[in-house]
């Protein structure tokens, strides 16, 4: 990164008010829209600030409405904002799914490309906050799947600012998931000003040769604690933070070099995304591995209450355990 | 649950066990606010100090075999619906003698067997629910009624819409109770609705709608009681408009940056459905008093049930996915 005097020490949350504050002030296109946005800042308040400097018009409140947010949005964007919508939590976006599924994703497609679709739609997402049943979800499937849709999920607060500004740059419809349970605790030297992160672009997170742990989003720091455990072990950990599109090449060439890969997720298991990145390093890299490609995931139940909560979320141990499996195979 | 009243008339002593239900509440969720910032509890809790009367008033003008669908605001819906206050705390606290098993937690409140079916994290998520249980019940000419609370926010969602159309097109047996507190969240009701008068939003879909004062509990009993008569008469729907107040924040710890402490303090002094009770039924301190050590005791002992509870094993997150 750049010179000192540039950077400042941000949380996730404060990174993403950060980053909106920039690209409102750089694009007077972009706008904000959700339920309590505007007045509060948001649950988390994300957007603090936003309605005080820039006005009514650019960041309201909205009622309790999902799929009027994001088909208002379609709207918007149809006559030239690029509108950036909250969901409160993961899993209040469900009742705008049938806004993405059936028309965000597919209007370029359907014009012939002649029409842009520069929507965001971003919210905090996934487990770990003693929270009940859907305020934990991690979703990123249903949206990784559907045809049209752009999804990134960052890790630090660097790449939160980054990568929101290039999913509120970018032409076609993106979904951020926010890990909400890092939005204040995972602080780190966040660039001041405009700082833009391209999408399609994983990160390595730690150099190694032994194995490759790969992960998105909260479980980045999981992969983390179980390479710091494994110090007799050479670690990748790998982010992808860009899952769609996604950055074939970093996970191919560091498979290459490991010939072990264990992917980690916290959503349930069955079809998410470690599946789709197990099948690509079966299609292309199955003569570099030298043994499976293993998961370690969540359970397909929904979400448990906060009792049990921490024998769901894949932990430092488990991913250890797959780790050592690999290593002894 | 004890039915109250004979001839649709209340007696003092009807009142006075009202007064003692709604005191229970308060106390409950106090109590619970007080665990909350004791560690004990995890957050999320929605707390409905200064709804009571809503919640005691319909749920004891039902019948026998009526069923209710509550919203995240639900530890009243669910004590007047009469799950006890020790299966109510043991699952607040993720214990295996909840109502809910400890799965659930505050937002996700069932108790099948005694007609409740269940809080509801998504907001507008028990109103379709209510209607077609409510149409059962008419296709099996079951002299039942569904009861769906919701609030004033909630009429926002699409659900909410959707429900209200095929309830009244079809004729369901179904009461929609609408807790208006004038609040989603931080978003005040100007800021949400463009009209004033809620009821509207049901007259539209052709349904009858009643407006009735939330903070008296024996005029919500009336109302309630009128519209599942109509309900279970095969007369079609009914929409309650519930003026109602919220005393506190949306969730217990909500700072309520957005409200102003004039009106806040105002409310609180105004507005309290407990007081509002007492000074009508005259009640001396030392009657209020007896009751308020009573219902204490009742929430100390379920705190001390929830305590002595069981953790539910990881492994039982699995069970129950299937048959
Ligand atoms: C579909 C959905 N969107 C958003 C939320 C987050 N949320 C929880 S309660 C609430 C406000 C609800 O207002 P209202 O229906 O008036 O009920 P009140 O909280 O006033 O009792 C919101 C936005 C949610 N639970 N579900
Ligand atoms: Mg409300």
């Amino acid at each position: 990164m750049s010179c000192e005097g540039h950077l400042a020490e941000r949380s996730i949350v404060e990174a993403i008010n950060d980053c909106l504050h920039v690209e409102l002030e750089r694009d007077s296109s972009v706008m904000v829209l959700g339920e309590d946005v505007g007045r509060s800042g948001g649950v988390f308040r994300a957007t603090a600030g936003l309605r005080d400097r820039f006005g009514p018009d650019r960041c309201f409140d909205t009622p309790l409405a999902e799929a009027g947010i994001l088909g208002t949005a379609v709207g918007l964007c149809m006559a030239g904002w690029r509108p950036v919508c909250e969901m409160q939590y993961d899993a209040f976006s469900y009742p705008c799914l049938d806004q993405l599924i059936t028309h965000v994703g597919r209007y370029r497609w359907r014009t012939g490309g002649k029409m842009e679709f520069p929507i965001v739609v971003r919210m905090p997402y996934g487990g770990g906050v003693r929270a009940p049943e859907l305020h934990d979800d991690s979703p990123e499937t249903y949206y990784v799947h559907t045809p049209g849709v752009k999804v990134a999920i960052p890790s630090t607060p660097a790449d939160a600012k980054g990568i929101l500004a290039a999913a509120i740059r970018d032409p076609d419809p993106v979904v951020v998931l926010e890990p909400k349970l890092h939005y204040r605790t995972s602080k780190g030297d966040v660039p001041d000003g405009e700082h833009v992160v391209p999408l399609g672009k994983a990160r390595l997170a730690r150099e190694g040769e032994d194995l490759t742990l790969v992960a998105y989003g909260s479980m980045v720091a999981v992969c983390e604690a179980a390479a710091d455990a494994l110090d007799d072990v050479s670690v990748d950990v790998l982010d992808i933070r860009s899952l769609k599109p996604l950055d074939e090449e970093a996970l191919l060439v560091s498979a290459a070099k490991t010939g072990r890969v264990v992917i980690v997720q916290e959503a349930p298991r069955t079809c998410g995304f470690a599946a789709e990145l197990a099948a690509i390093l079966a299609e292309k890299a199955i003569l570099d591995l030298r043994g499976p490609v293993l998961r370690v995931t969540g359970y397909d139940v929904p979400y448990p209450y906060w009792q049990i909560e921490d024998a769901y979320m894949p932990s430092a141990k488990r991913v250890i355990a797959a780790a050592r499996r690999l290593l002894d195979f | 649950m004890a039915k109250v009243e004979q001839k649709g008339t209340l007696s003092k002593s009807d009142l006075r066990e009202f007064f003692r239900e709604m005191l229970l509440i308060r106390r409950f969720e106090e109590k619970v606010e007080e665990r909350f910032r004791a560690g004990e509890l995890p957050g999320f809790l929605h707390v409905a100090i200064g709804q009571e009367a809503v919640a005691v008033g319909v749920c004891r003008a039902l019948e026998e075999g009526d069923i209710i669908a509550s919203t995240h605001r639900a530890h009243g819906h669910t004590l007047a619906k009469g799950t006890t206050p020790n299966e109510l705390m043991a699952e607040l606290y993720g214990k295996m003698e909840g109502c809910s098993h400890g799965y659930g937690g505050s937002m996700h409140l069932y108790d099948i067997e005694r007609g409740n079916m269940g809080a509801n994290a998504v907001v507008g998520g028990g109103l379709p629910a209510i209607t077609g249980a409510a149409l059962s019940f008419k296709l099996r000419g079951e002299p039942r009624v569904g009861v769906a609370f919701f609030g004033d926010g909630a009429t926002n969602i699409g659900t909410f819409h959707e429900s209200l159309n095929l309830a009244q097109l079809w004729q369901v047996p179904a009461v929609f109770v609408c807790e208006n507190n004038h609040w989603a969240e931080s978003t005040p009701s100007w800021q949400h609705m463009p009209i004033e008068d809620i009821s509207q939003r049901a007259v539209a879909y052709g349904m009858k709608a009643v407006k009735v004062d939330g903070q008296d509990v024996e005029a919500v009993y009336k109302a309630a009681r009128r519209a599942l008569e109509h309900a279970r008469g095969g007369k079609g729907p009914v929409f309650l408009a519930v003026n109602t107040f919220r005393l506190v924040g949306h969730y217990i710890g909500d700072p309520q940056v957005y409200r102003s402490k004039e009106e806040l303090e105002e409310t609180r002094a105004t507005q309290d459905p407990i007081e509002h009770l007492r000074t009508k039924l005259e009640m001396s301190a030392d009657e209020v008093e007896e009751i308020d050590s009573e219902v204490k005791e009742i929430v100390e002992g379920a705190v001390e049930f929830a305590k002595n509870g069981t953790d539910p094993k990881p492994e039982d997150a699995l069970k129950n996915i299937y048959a």
